[in-house]
């Protein structure tokens, strides 16, 4: 036995080690295991009562085996029994095993709350702080239930030792993160943050972590820590390397806590006050100062703790986006780090920078880098950089060098790692469309990227390629050719046959002039293929040859022969053989007519968000699509790029919404103004009002009854899709009486624009007449259309005024993301007028399923998984105008207990925020 | 917030776990067996960091073990690595020049050392003085209650 035991010795543990290690095969550990597991059972069941030591030392011998990988089913009872012991180290084995082998065992998890219960009032520090450990390891909600009101207790109690103080701070941390409603704000909340100036420094250390958990939670509650963490960060920054005796480390002031306090100021705005925001530049200043100076030590722990502090304040200076010296600044340092000789700071830098891409400060001075990234890319060993190189390429690009990075990134996937590859298709992919200026280039560039990394080009890509060449007739041509090159190569890949089949059989056309690519040379071009594709591709080329056949009528003789042949006709999957024998027998009885139209060119694809886009944020969440996720700009950008320009044909407008508002019937919308200014002043007759109810009622739905009274019921039915909407309205006559002059005029506020289809104006009695209104946003709005109806009944005018539930959350279009992405995003939005919140009672029941179908009718995608509280419910959704798209995050935080609800928007427009959280408030 | 630390060996045994936030056994092997993979298969001169699932690893390697913090994605990656290695001093200061068989035969001290340095998965204090202190008062605490024979510290 090694004599490498410490403190108190066990012996018997240490032999039972020893024997383990000299196991010499699985098998025999087990058999040893098993041999102890029975003596240590039968030690617990014997009828000699044990003493504490013999039952610490049996209770850290479980521990040791369920530490090596198996499952002990008992010892839970002594080991909770060591807790009451009076003695230090059989409590502290007694907290360990606990700590580790904790289950939810209800009646255990009472004594064990009992015994901490005893030790948290024992007043002996050193006990205390055991305890607190524990429920920190631990964590459960029982634990929370128990022992959330008490620890905020001793954390401000002035007479509470600062070990004791240290670990309650980071125990509350803990219940705080793992069940945050049982944590409840109160007098203590204030004290904590005065925490942040206390005389020991381990206090603050250890504070600063609650602190900024809970002042990301609740920034307002806690905002006084803002200058607090500036003086404090001050006089840290500035004080002589020896000045904090333990807390410097290898020279530097406190490292850990600088950082710490960096990070925390993260959670805020740039300070609003000016001699604290001027303490805190020149805080920000004089570390950048520092990177510059000459090291005191050649440790790397020296240059680790201050390129850490470094890192976090440019992490910082990239939050706050507002200082064009320092982001500069920030970016020449990294730029010094991209060359450095240590990988990690190459690789901080390159993942640091990414962020600095974004902001418009900095974007320019980040593109500087490009020929040292681009080398980084080609030349780093560690493919964790090299991943980190490609996202900032990814990152900084635009159109100025969309050209120059998507080549590199091009010609690095012929060698890129295999595990990284699919990232690199989809980013290539995602660029090439992006920052497309001629389409020509972006066919050039996904063609080559099927030819070098076929297998990684998923079918999003290839079906983006056809969607854009099929609404693009500028390239179609140029397309065609392509790919018929292409399909040359002696080995292509089947992606690139799959490509080749579909544009050929809709554009082969373009390029039959050439007698190098006549109909004939082209489709045995096509079918010299076939044999090599999967049943997929075959039933592909299959749909193209058919194409063909009515393209052109001089291949007709030779395709219905192949499609006759055995191979085809009789295939035994039975998809090949239907197609073979439908398009056989269509192309011999079908007049060319009916051919021509069955076989008509595929009419232009519905704009949408690029499903190569999805998949990519799918796929990765942090870094990848950040830059997409941005703002509402760049990713209008995207999505609109072909968007009206390139398409004539009158269906290919956005669901063709717009296509069916006649250009007779529209109402002038100044006319009917005066008419709704008269009919909120007094409406004339038996009329209703204004429906501020009801309008509520379609905030998070679309379709039902709007508005009812004796004679008359209308129901609405809407449909939104981007910035347009259409809405049909049913008018129902409840009466036997017909109703004259039935007229109906709508009324927009100037954010929105609206055609409605005129009426007869006679409605029958029982009868139900149905109008269409379409709608298009052109920015964020808050007043709702106005509908007025008049019409006589029995001689007496009926004049009704009804707001249209138009709400600005309609034209959300949902977006899905990844917690890191959402709460970088959440981060983002920080600015004060970005964030809406509401605190308010519950009006219904707060049932689950209820809330998430309101938060889904909300039009926004319900996030799961992202909130570390999964009682809470996060969303998020970008809100569609013609001028802008507003991205926009939601948190609803419900108590049950209080039957409270806290209701969080944050967007980039503030009066999108207020609204939504407005409307929204009224929900629950 | 530090998600889990591991020391394991270069032949990939398992020496310490720790996990700051619940975790299901099955799911701790099974990122256990995997990260130990990925980071045993990296080369000396790369990176200490590297993205896996949605954490960030950073790892360092001392002698015949391996030091393995997973932190979150606004961690700092550099301060971490000193995470770890002032945890290495503490360790080293408290056994006299550590070795990985110290930690073996007296996982419960390593474990203890833990918890006086990071509590749920944030530190507690840096300073090499204070968390010492805490474990010696402690070590005294057991002589005062047991007759068992205490080693002498340096």
């Amino acid at each position: 036995m090694p004599a490498v035991s410490k403190g108190d010795g066990m012996r018997g543990l240490a032999v039972f080690i020893s024997d383990i290690r000299n196991c010499k095969s699985k098998e025999a550990e087990i058999k040893r295991i098993n041999k102890e597991l029975a003596n240590i059972r039968s030690k617990f069941k014997g009828d000699k009562a044990l003493d504490g030591y013999s039952k610490k030392k049996y209770v850290c011998k479980l521990l040791f085996i369920f530490l090596l990988g198996h499952d002990i089913d008992f010892g839970h009872m002594e080991a909770v029994n060591l807790l009451s012991s009076n003695k230090y180290t059989e409590k502290q084995i007694g907290y360990l095993f606990i700590s580790v082998l904790v289950n939810s065992n209800s009646e255990l998890i009472r004594l064990i709350n009992n015994a901490i219960k005893n030790d948290l009032s024992s007043r002996n520090p050193t006990f205390m702080c055991l305890a607190l450990h524990c429920i920190a390891n631990v964590g459960s909600r029982e634990m929370a239930e128990a022992f959330a009101g008490e620890i905020p207790r001793i954390l401000v109690a002035g007479d509470t030792m600062d070990s004791v103080k240290q670990s309650a701070a980071l125990c509350l941390l803990r219940l705080y993160k793992a069940s945050p409603d049982l944590v409840l704000m109160g007098e203590w909340t204030s004290r904590v943050v005065h925490l942040l100036n206390d005389q020991h420094m381990g206090v603050v250390t250890a504070a600063i972590s609650l602190i900024t958990c809970l002042s990301s939670k609740n920034p307002d509650e806690f905002k006084t820590c803002v200058s607090l963490a500036v003086s404090r960060l001050s006089r840290i920054v500035s004080s002589a390397s020896t000045d904090l005796q333990d807390y410097t480390y290898y020279f530097v002031p406190a490292p850990w806590l600088s950082c710490k306090l960096l990070r925390l100021l993260q959670c805020y705005p740039p300070p609003e006050d000016g001699a604290v925001k001027g303490r805190l530049v020149e805080c920000l200043e004089t570390i950048l100062n520092k990177a510059q100076e000459p090291p005191k030590s050649k440790k790397v722990q020296h240059s680790n703790a201050k390129n850490a502090i470094l890192f976090e304040a440019i992490s910082l200076i990239i939050h706050y986006d507002s200082e064009p010296n320092l982001l500069v600044r920030a970016c020449n340092q990294l730029g010094q780090f991209l060359q450095h000789r240590e990988t990690n700071l190459r690789y901080l830098a390159l993942e640091s920078m990414c962020t600095l891409a974004s902001s418009e400060f900095s974007h320019e001075a980040v593109k500087t880098h490009i020929e040292t990234v681009i080398n980084a890319l080609k030349t780093e060993r560690d493919v964790s950089v090299r991943q980190r190189a490609a996202d900032l390429l990814y990152a900084m690009c635009d159109r100025s060098n969309a050209k120059q990075i998507v080549a590199e990134m091009l010609s690095y996937l012929e060698t890129a790692d295999y595990s990284i590859r699919e990232e690199m298709v989809l980013k290539v992919a995602i660029l090439a469309e992006k920052y497309a200026v001629d389409y020509s280039w972006y066919v050039d560039t996904i063609l080559n990227l099927i030819r070098i990394a076929g297998d990684y080009v998923s079918e999003e890509v290839w079906y983006r390629v056809i969607q854009i060449v099929i609404n693009r007739d500028d390239v179609q041509g140029y397309a065609a050719k392509t790919v018929f090159e292409a399909l040359q190569a002696p080995a292509c890949h089947e992606n690139m046959v799959k490509v080749g089949g579909y544009i050929l059989g809709e554009f082969g056309n373009l390029i039959a002039g050439d007698p190098r690519s006549s109909p004939l040379v082209q489709f045995n071009l096509l079918h010299s293929k076939f044999h090599l594709c999967s049943v997929p591709t075959r039933a592909l080329l299959l749909s193209a040859y058919i194409k063909f056949i009515n393209l052109f009528p001089e291949t007709k003789a030779t395709i219905q022969e192949v499609l006759r042949s055995d191979s085809q006709i009789r295939n035994s999957d039975v998809e090949l053989q239907q197609r073979a024998v439908e398009y056989l027998k269509l192309s011999s009885i079908a007049s060319t007519d009916v051919l021509a139209t069955v076989l008509e060119e595929m009419p232009p694809f519905p704009e949408r968000e690029s499903s190569i886009l999805a998949k990519l944020k799918k796929k990765k969440g942090p870094g990848a699509v950040s830059v997409e996720l941005e703002d509402g700009k760049e990713r209008g950008d995207y999505l609109s790029h072909s968007n009206g320009s390139s398409t004539p044909s009158p269906s290919a407008d956005l669901l063709g919404l717009r296509s069916t508002a006649p250009a007779s019937g529209a109402t002038p919308s100044a006319g009917s103004l005066l008419v709704d200014v008269f009919s909120e002043a007094g409406p004339s007759a038996t009329s209703a009002g204004v429906n501020d109810d009801g309008f509520l009622r379609f905030v998070c739905k679309n379709n039902g009854v709007l508005f009812e009274n004796q004679l008359l019921q209308i129901g609405i039915k809407s449909e939104y899709r981007q910035n347009l909407g259409r809405m049909y309205l049913f008018y129902g006559n409840k009466t036997s009486v017909q109703f004259v002059s039935f007229n109906t005029t709508v009324s927009c506020p100037g954010e929105l624009q609206s055609h409605i289809l005129q009426l007869e104006p006679l409605v029958e009695g029982g009868a139900q007449v149905q109008q269409v209104i379409n709608i298009e946003c052109l920015t964020d709005f808050i007043d709702a259309p106005l509908l007025n109806i008049k019409f006589r009944y029995g001689g007496a005018l009926q004049n009704i005024s009804l707001k249209l539930p138009v709400t600005i959350n309609k034209f959300f279009q949902p977006t899905e993301m990844a917690a890191a992405d959402f709460f970088q995003r959440w981060k983002q939005l920080s600015q004060p007028q970005q964030e809406a919140q509401k605190i308010f009672k519950a009006s219904h029941g707060m049932d689950t399923e209820v809330l998430k179908a309101k938060l889904l009718g909300l039009g926004t995608a319900l996030l799961e998984n992202v909130d570390p509280n999964p009682e809470n419910y996060v969303c998020a959704g970008v809100i569609q105008t013609k001028a802008q798209q507003v991205g926009c995050l939601l948190r609803l935080e419900p108590n049950a207990q209080a039957q409270m609800y806290r209701l969080t928007l944050r967007s980039s427009k503030d009066t999108v925020s207020q609204r939504v959280c407005d409307l929204l408030a009224e929900q629950f | 917030m530090m998600r889990f630390m591991l020391l394991f060996s270069r032949q990939g045994k398992l020496r310490l776990q720790k996990w700051y936030t619940a975790t299901a056994e099955r799911d701790k092997k099974k990122m256990v067996r995997e990260l130990m993979q990925v980071v045993l298969a990296r080369k000396p001169k790369m990176s200490s960091f590297l993205e896996w699932r949605d954490l960030k690893i950073v790892y360092k390697r001392y002698a015949s073990l391996y030091f393995c913090c997973a932190v979150e994605e606004q961690d700092n990656e550099l301060i971490t690595l000193e995470v770890i290695h002032r945890f290495v001093e503490l360790l080293d200061k408290y056994f006299g020049s550590v070795c990985e068989l110290d930690i073996i035969f007296n996982f419960e001290k390593a474990y203890f050392i833990l918890d006086e340095f990071l509590i749920g998965g944030e530190i507690q204090d840096t300073s090499k003085k204070s968390v010492l202190k805490a474990i010696e008062q402690a070590d005294l605490l057991q002589e005062v209650h047991t007759h068992t024979h205490h080693r002498e510290k340096k």
